[in-house]
Formats: C-alpha cells, sequence, structure tokens
C-alpha cells in the first residue's frame, strides 16, 4: 500500500546515502589503514588492519565488502573504547532520541499556539513578539544559546542543575525498559529519579526547542495567514459557521499541512544542533559519542555516526511523508 | 541601474532595520580588512597576570584565561570567519548555479545527474554531513571550507535550476537563440544576469548560515586550532568558564557571532524587499 | 423579527457607499446605490467587471474584506438593518436566511473536507438538526440538487467532483436551511455552456419551489434577460438603471444600457450591430471623478453631466433610470 511505495522512492536515497557514507570512509588522506589502526599502531598490526578492512582490495570489491559488513550491522570497532561501533551507537541513541523528542514536543508546543495567535491578531503585540522570535531565532548560534542558558540559570538563578549530563553523578538511573530515563522512572514509580532527570533535560531541549522555533512559529504564522484570506474561508464565513470552527476545523487543518512539511528542515536542523548541544551539556548521546571520537582521530565512530544520523534523517522524512499523506485527502487518494 | 539605486534608498529609508544592517555589514567589512589595525592589543600576546579579568576601561571585552585581550582577537577573527563564510558562500554559489542552470536550461540527463546529486546531499543532516567531510578530508581550515561550500551548494543548484525552468522559452531567450548566440553564451549571458538578484538575496542569506556552520564546527573543535583567534573556537574556549563565572570570554565572541548572522538574515531580507517586493513575508 | 408581509420588500438597499483604502489611493468601489428586492422576486445585477456588483453582495453578506469601509447607506433585510446589527445577530442568519453562492466553486469549498460535512456543518450551525441527523440530512440535499449516488459523493472531496458537481454542493449548502434570498455571485462563470444551463435552471427551480428570492450577480446580460425579472445595471459603483426584464430590453432609458444590449449577443439585431462598448472604467481612485460615472464614454455627455448630482428617476413602473438625458 502507500507505505510501501513511499518506503520504494526512499530507496534510492539510502543508496546514495550508504555511498556517499562509503566515498567518505575511503577519503582519507594517506593511508586509510594508519588511521584505522591508530597512532600507536605497528607496522604489522597497520597490515593486519588494511587487511582485514580490505583496503588491499580493489574499489568496487571494498564496496561489496562494505556492504555486506552493513547487513551484519557491522559499523566497525571504536579505536578509543575498543567496543563495536554499532553497539555503541544503539546504547547512546536512546539519550539523544529523548533529548531531541522532548526538544520538538517543546518547540511546537510553542511555536503552534504563537503562529496561530500572530496570523489571527495582525499588528498585535502577539504579532510583534512572533516576528521577533522569528528573527531572532535562525540568527541565535545554538551553542551559544546553551552557555547563555546554563550562565542564567546554573550560575546566576542556582535554578538548574548543573550541565553534567542526564543525571547526577548522586542518581542512579532507572531499570532500562525504553532508554528514556523519563519514561522509565515513571514506570519504576520512581518520582525521585523523574524529577531529576527531569531538570537535567530541561535546559538542553529548550536550547534546541529555542533554534527550531524560529521556522516552525513563522510557517505556522504565513500558513494560518494564507489559509484565513483563502476562498473557503469566505464560504465559510458566508455560512454562518462559527468562529471558533472557522479557524480551528476550516483554517487551522489546512495551515498544518505546510507545517507538517517544515518539519523535514526541522529535523535537518535539529540532528545537526544535536552534536553543539550534547557538548555542551556533556550529554551522553550520539553526538558527544561522535565528536569525542573525531577530536581522538577515531575515524570508525564517526563514520558509523554519519551514516545511522542519515538513516535516521531518511527515516523521519518518510514519517513526515506518511503523516502528510494522512491529513491531506488529496494526495492519499490521488496517489 | 538609478531607478535600482533609488529603490535601494527608498527601501533603506523606510524600514530603518535593513538600514542598520547595511551599517552593521559596513562595520564587519571594515574589520575583515583592517582588523590587525584595529585591534587594540597583539591578539597572540598573552599576559597571565591579567588572565580572566571582566571588561574594564583597559580591556573593555575582558580577558581570556590565557590574559589575551579578547576584543582584539573578536576583531582579528572577523577577517577569518568572514573568510571562511565568503569563500565557501562564493564556491557554493559559483558551482551550484552552474549545475543548476545546466540542470534547468538543457534538461535530460545533466538534470538527472544534478539532480541526483543534489538530493544526496540533502539525504543528509547538513551538519553532519559537513562533519563528516571534514573528518574524512582532514582537519583544517580548507576542508572546513569545501565542506560548508558542498552542503551549501544545493539551495543554488535547485535555485537556479527552477527559475532556468521558467526562462527556457521566455522572449528574450528565443530572440538570443534567433540571433545565433551558442548555447552557453545564452546560459551565461543572458540567463544568469537575468537570476542575478534572486541570487543575491540567497547569497547574503546563506552568508549567515555558513557563519553559522563553520563557527559550529570549530566550536566542536574541528578546523580551526588554537591559538588562532575564531570566534567559534573562542565560545568554546569560554564554554568551560561560564559555570565558574567567567561569562565574558564566551559571551563577547558569541555576541559578535549572532550580530553578524542577524545583519546578514536583515540584509537578505532587505535585498528581498529591493529585488522583488511580491515576496515580502 | 422576520417581516412576512409582502407589500415590504425583502432586501431594501438605500444609499450605499462602500469605500477600499488601498496603498495606491482610496478606491469608491460604491456609491449611493439604491435598489429593492422583493419576496420570490428574481433580480439581476449586471455589469462590466470592476463595477462594484460583487462588493455589493459582499456588503450585503457582511463578509466584506477588512480593507472595506461602508461609508453610507443601510441595508435591511427582513426588517433588520443589516449594517447596524451585532454580529452575533448577522451571524444568525448567514447562512440561514440569506446565503450566497460564488463563481469557482471548486476553490470556495474547503478543500480537504469531504462535502458531505461541509453540507452538515451548516445544518448543525444553524440549529435545524441534531448531530445524528445531520448527515442524512446532507445526502438529502445532495439528491436535491440532483447529485447522482449521493450516499458516496458525500464522502467525497472537491477535487474528486466537476466544476458543476461543485457548484452543486455549492447550492446545497447555501439552500439547506431554506434562506429567504439567495445570492449568487457569477455562479457559471467557468462552467461550460451544457453546465451553466443546468445550474441555472437547477437554481431557478428550486427558487421557485422554496419561494426564495435570488439576487444573480452577472455581466452577462443574456443570462440575466433568461432567468430574472427585473435588472439592475451598474455602472462603475452606479446603479444606472433599474427596470423589469422585458421593459429594459425593449427600450432601455440608460445609453450605457442601450450599448450593453448591443453588444449581447442576441440582444443585437445582426453581427455588425455587435458593438464593443467604448472607453474603460473610469479609474475610482480619482479624486476628479465626474459626478456621472458614465459621462467620460458617453457620446451623449453634456458639461452637467460632469458636475450636477446625479438624478434618480422613476420613469414608470418599477423603473428608475440615473441619467441626465435619458434615451
Amino acid at each position: 500500500m502507500i507505505v510501501l511505495r513511499r518506503l520504494a522512492t526512499a530507496l534510492p536515497v539510502i543508496a546514495g546515502v550508504i555511498v556517499v557514507t562509503f566515498l567518505l570512509t575511503r577519503a582519507l588522506p594517506g593511508d586509510p589503514a594508519v588511521y584505522f589502526a591508530g597512532p600507536a599502531a605497528t607496522s604489522q598490526a597497520i597490515e593486519e588492519i588494511r587487511h582485514r578492512l580490505g583496503f588491499d582490495r580493489t574499489l568496487p570489491v571494498q564496496f561489496l565488502d562494505y556492504l555486506q559488513r552493513l547487513a551484519h550491522g557491522d559499523l566497525g570497532t571504536s579505536l578509543t573504547t575498543g567496543q563495536p561501533v554499532t553497539t555503541e551507537l544503539l546504547t547512546r541513541l536512546p539519550a539523544s532520541a529523548e533529548l531531541m523528542l522532548l526538544a520538538l514536543c517543546l518547540s511546537i508546543a510553542i511555536a503552534v499556539p504563537l503562529g496561530l495567535a500572530a496570523a489571527m491578531r495582525p499588528g498585535s503585540p502577539v504579532d510583534h513578539a512572533c516576528r521577533v522570535v522569528t528573527t531572532a531565532g535562525v540568527s541565535l548560534p545554538t551553542f551559544f544559546t546553551g552557555l547563555l542558558l546554563v550562565y542564567v540559570f546554573y550560575y546566576l538563578l542556582g535554578v538548574a542543575p548543573a550541565p553534567l549530563g542526564r543525571l547526577d553523578v548522586f542518581d542512579s538511573a532507572p531499570p532500562q525498559h525504553s532508554g528514556f530515563y523519563l519514561i522509565d522512572s515513571l514506570l519504576a514509580g520512581d518520582f525521585e529519579t523523574f524529577r531529576a532527570a527531569l531538570g537535567q533535560l530541561v535546559l538542553p531541549a529548550a536550547t534546541m526547542a529555542i533554534f527550531t522555533l524560529a521556522p516552525l512559529a513563522r510557517i505556522t504564522r504565513a500558513a494560518m495567514l494564507g489559509a484565513l484570506g483563502s476562498e473557503f474561508i469566505r464560504t465559510a464565513r458566508a455560512s454562518g459557521l462559527a468562529r471558533h470552527r472557522i479557524v480551528f476545523v476550516y483554517a487551522f487543518r489546512n495551515a498544518v499541512l505546510p507545517v507538517i512539511t517544515t518539519l523535514g528542515m526541522v529535523f535537518s536542523f535539529m540532528l545537526g544542533a544535536n552534536v553543539l548541544v550534547e557538548k555542551v551539556f556533556a550529554w551522553p548521546g550520539l553526538g558527544s559519542y561522535a565528536v569525542e571520537a573525531l577530536i581522538a582521530s577515531d575515524y570508525a565512530p564517526v563514520q558509523g555516526f554519519v551514516l545511522m544520523m542519515a538513516l535516521l534523517y531518511v527515516l523521519l522524512n518518510l514519517v513526515i511523508d506518511l503523516v502528510y499523506g494522512l491529513v491531506d485527502p488529496r494526495v492519499r487518494l490521488e496517489a | 541601474m538609478t531607478a535600482t539605486l533609488r529603490h535601494a534608498g527608498y527601501v533603506v529609508r523606510e524600514n530603518p532595520v535593513t538600514a542598520f544592517a547595511f551599517a552593521l555589514f559596513f562595520l564587519f567589512a571594515l574589520c575583515a580588512a583592517l582588523g590587525p589595525v584595529l585591534a587594540p592589543y597583539d591578539p597572540l600576546a598573552s599576559d597571565t597576570a591579567e588572565a580572566l579579568t571582566g571588561p574594564s576601561a583597559a580591556h573593555w571585552f575582558g580577558t581570556d584565561q590565557l590574559g589575551r585581550d579578547i576584543l582584539s582577537r573578536i576583531v582579528v577573527a572577523t577577517r577569518l570567519d568572514l573568510g571562511i563564510a565568503v569563500t565557501s558562500v562564493a564556491l557554493a554559489f559559483g558551482f551550484g548555479t552552474l549545475a543548476g542552470l545546466g540542470a534547468g536550461y538543457y534538461g535530460g540527463w545533466i538534470d538527472g545527474i544534478v539532480g541526483r546529486g543534489v538530493d544526496t546531499i540533502m539525504a543528509f543532516p547538513l551538519f553532519v554531513l559537513a562533519m563528516g567531510i571534514v573528518a574524512a578530508l582532514g582537519n583544517n581550515v580548507a576542508n572546513i571550507v569545501y565542506a560548508t561550500a558542498i552542503i551549501n551548494l544545493p539551495i543554488y543548484a535547485r535555485l537556479a535550476r527552477a527559475e532556468a525552468n521558467v526562462r527556457r522559452s521566455a522572449g528574450f531567450v528565443e530572440a538570443a537563440r534567433l540571433c545565433g548566440n551558442s548555447e552557453a553564451r545564452i546560459v551565461l549571458g543572458q540567463l544568469l544576469p537575468n537570476i542575478m538578484p534572486l541570487m543575491m538575496v540567497q547569497v547574503s542569506l546563506t552568508l549567515g548560515y555558513a557563519i553559522l556552520n563553520a563557527a559550529g564546527l570549530s566550536f566542536i573543535g574541528l578546523g580551526v586550532r588554537p591559538p588562532t583567534a575564531e570566534w567559534g573556537i573562542m565560545v568554546a574556549e569560554g564554554a568551560s568558564f561560564i559555570v565558574s563565572g567567567e561569562w565574558w570570554v564566551a559571551f563577547f565572541p558569541g555576541i559578535v557571532l549572532m550580530a553578524a548572522v542577524f545583519c546578514f538574515n536583515l540584509m537578505g531580507d532587505g535585498l528581498r524587499d529591493i529585488v522583488d517586493p511580491q515576496r515580502r513575508t | 423579527m422576520m417581516d412576512t408581509d409582502n407589500a415590504v420588500p425583502l432586501l431594501a438597499v438605500e444609499d450605499l457607499g462602500i469605500e477600499f483604502r488601498t496603498r495606491s489611493g482610496t478606491v469608491r468601489a460604491v456609491d449611493g446605490i439604491r435598489f429593492e428586492l422583493r419576496r420570490g422576486e428574481t433580480m439581476a445585477l449586471v455589469g462590466e467587471s470592476g463595477s462594484g456588483k460583487s462588493v455589493t453582495a459582499y456588503a450585503i453578506m457582511g463578509i466584506l474584506d477588512g480593507a472595506a469601509r461602508i461609508t453610507s447607506g443601510t441595508i435591511v433585510f427582513g426588517g433588520l438593518e443589516l449594517l447596524q446589527a451585532s454580529e452575533r445577530a448577522i451571524a444568525e442568519i448567514r447562512g440561514r436566511e440569506l446565503a450566497i453562492i460564488f463563481q469557482n466553486p471548486r476553490t470556495a469549498l474547503n478543500p480537504i473536507r469531504p462535502v458531505g460535512k461541509q453540507i452538515a456543518d451548516i445544518l448543525l450551525r444553524h440549529g435545524n438538526v441534531t448531530a445524528a441527523q445531520a448527515p442524512s440530512r446532507a445526502i438529502e440535499m445532495l439528491a436535491k440538487v440532483r447529485i447522482p449516488d449521493p450516499e458516496r459523493r458525500a464522502r467525497s472531496y472537491p477535487f474528486e467532483l466537476s466544476g458543476g458537481m461543485c457548484q452543486r454542493v455549492m447550492i446545497a449548502m447555501a439552500l439547506a436551511c431554506e434562506p429567504q434570498l439567495l445570492i449568487a455571485d457569477e455562479p457559471t462563470t467557468g462552467l461550460d455552456i451544457t453546465t451553466q444551463a443546468v445550474i441555472m435552471d437547477l437554481i431557478a427551480e428550486l427558487a421557485a419551489s422554496q419561494k426564495m428570492a435570488t439576487l444573480l450577480i452577472t455581466h452577462d446580460l443574456g443570462l440575466a434577460s433568461e432567468y430574472c425579472d427585473h435588472i439592475a445595471v451598474m455602472h462603475a459603483g452606479h446603479i444606472v438603471e433599474t427596470a423589469p426584464t422585458v421593459a429594459l430590453f425593449a427600450a432601455p432609458h440608460h445609453p450605457y444600457t442601450a450599448k450593453l444590449i448591443a453588444a449581447t449577443p442576441g440582444g443585437a439585431p445582426n453581427l455588425e450591430a455587435l458593438a464593443a462598448i467604448p472607453g474603460a472604467l473610469p479609474d475610482l481612485r480619482r479624486v476628479d471623478l465626474p459626478l456621472c460615472r458614465y459621462s467620460e464614454r458617453c457620446e451623449r455627455a453634456a458639461p452637467a453631466c460632469l458636475d450636477r448630482p446625479l438624478p434618480r428617476r422613476a420613469v414608470g413602473e418599477g423603473r428608475g433610470v440615473a441619467c441626465h438625458f435619458p434615451l
């Protein structure tokens, strides 16, 4: 059905992503085997790595090797930790996912009502506030916002905990079900941990949310203005329909469509901002994993990270497409 | 030309915010051109006795952990930051526009290849792709430029392609063809100047994004190494002092970074008003 | 609240003036127009595009654009002064006693809502039915406007329907609460000829069966003559002549009306006589507009036309003309 068809259109994109990440691993300056073996390797170890990772074979063969290893979920091994990259990525995924999900919810919860209110009351203080948020939001460097928030709320006001990761040193993680501390602690009935985890989440999530607020608020406002000025709204008014019905059932549902499309761009920003926010807040997620590996010249994790983020992005875009299809009957039925 | 200038003058006068943005841009350009001359102190001179002092009459923006004057470092860093941004945008604009024009005008397999290439780049979260490229090519400033150029290429390619597609069969193109102009001449001599205004708006907006990107990459330790002065790396160096209250080390570079991005975004909006008033938001 | 005495007109527009504030000046779109419509009557407001006919219709419905300002006049509908009434009072009658259908029916419908639900929304709003009854009543309305297979069609979206069917849906929505007055704003523009006739016939039939008054807004004098008992001719925001249809065609009193008739296929005696009307509508942003806005296009114009206030002469049974030198 529709899901399969959308998946089919995503396949060439996934193929392109795999090819590019493969090429990136081969683009390393000098002898790639040296890089993957590490700075402390003997020449014998380098030869071993060269053979094991297939650098001594021709490019097409290397590519097939790469594909085969991918099919088995093998993304190589990290030099600094000695662990398989895939395992480490999957272990750290919930931390990043929890952060990004909370940021997204926060962002939507503020941006959409703001854009809506701004569209309904043009020229009002709300409208001006929306415009300020929209212009300022895109200019704010994410890492700078994070630092500012830490300074104000942790250092000056003392209301936020230290930016030292998901939980204080004194708290322990709840029993693992989903990997999301908020959910797991609630499942275990542990409200102390829930509050602690939430406290640690607020600032990094807010930092990310501030960045993604701007395009969402702008699109919501523009889309609502467009919808409110359209001909079918004139018909709805002429039919005497109640105001809240016109605004929410008629105008808003139509305005939501471009907002859903914008979410694609928002996810792209978010996956990138993830790296910066995790560095500022020492968040043990995918981003900080990649950054640490990068600084240590440990390349396998970085390649694995790029591939995983790209696949995540493709998946998210697929979800957006499907949701859009659900909301807009024109796409659903004409397909 | 004079009509455009007059209209530009009108827009600037009508909109004080745009005027402010242009003024700010001028200030940045000045700092980039004359950086070392304008800086009150040597940006690399450390003076440990003066380390981590807050803003004062002697040091307007305070000093960092090695006693270096932050204001001087910021002024000098302007050249590097703007240089990276301008170079990468120029590359993205140059290659992207040509590719897009070719794809939109000729269609066929050129369109196929360009389309595939652009789609593949856009399939990645762009900052992540930049990280991957710098990791793969090597950790230096040149690769920061290339990576930023690559991730900004799609925007120009798509815009140029769309515009070329629309104008492909326009009157002036037909006329040029009838005059015996070669296809390449038409693309470069007729189409390109015609879409320039729109592309200029995009350039200004992309410059803001490129600055953010480059600063982000240097914040996580890519490209620029200490003791080089660059806004992103200065914020990174200052980050560790935020929790102990020495806010100025990270704050001033960050604010200047924000101002630069803000300036280019506003300029882009202002340019859009001059070029195409119908598209105003 | 609603008058049922037929001596009193259902709709009485008196000295209506509407302005639009635009960036390039104030457009005096409608200036001092006056007409009446009785219960069950069909009347056409005819004029070139830009003559102010749609604006008048929107003013009656109360759906004017934000940039519009009503500068003068009254609109009395069934005893209620619409321009003075509260927003609530108007919202009560809008869609119930007073309805409108638009041109471009497909864009006038909500693209992502099934048409059956759009009809049901109106029925529910005006309190005629319960939530359980609404869907079946909506299907009844679709059957009434002769849409085949109404049960299935009620679940369709506007993009799945042809232009003609969308217009039928609009008619169903407008007539759902059996209004006293239907305003039809260029209902057949954009439809092919056969569909035009079918739609107009449908409107006429339903209007007759419900004893509903119809105000047809159109630029097509021929269409007006076929379906309406009375015609009011508009030019540049003025009503220049009103008359029963037959009388209008037999002996037009205003030079513009005569030109319009001559320009109408079927109205002219032969092809050679089909004339274009010289000139164009004057720019309504001008502050120096002559008091008779047709005078600059008129061959019979005299200096008096420019500065003497336009007379509104009654010239016989149910006829009026606004001209210093009527034909």
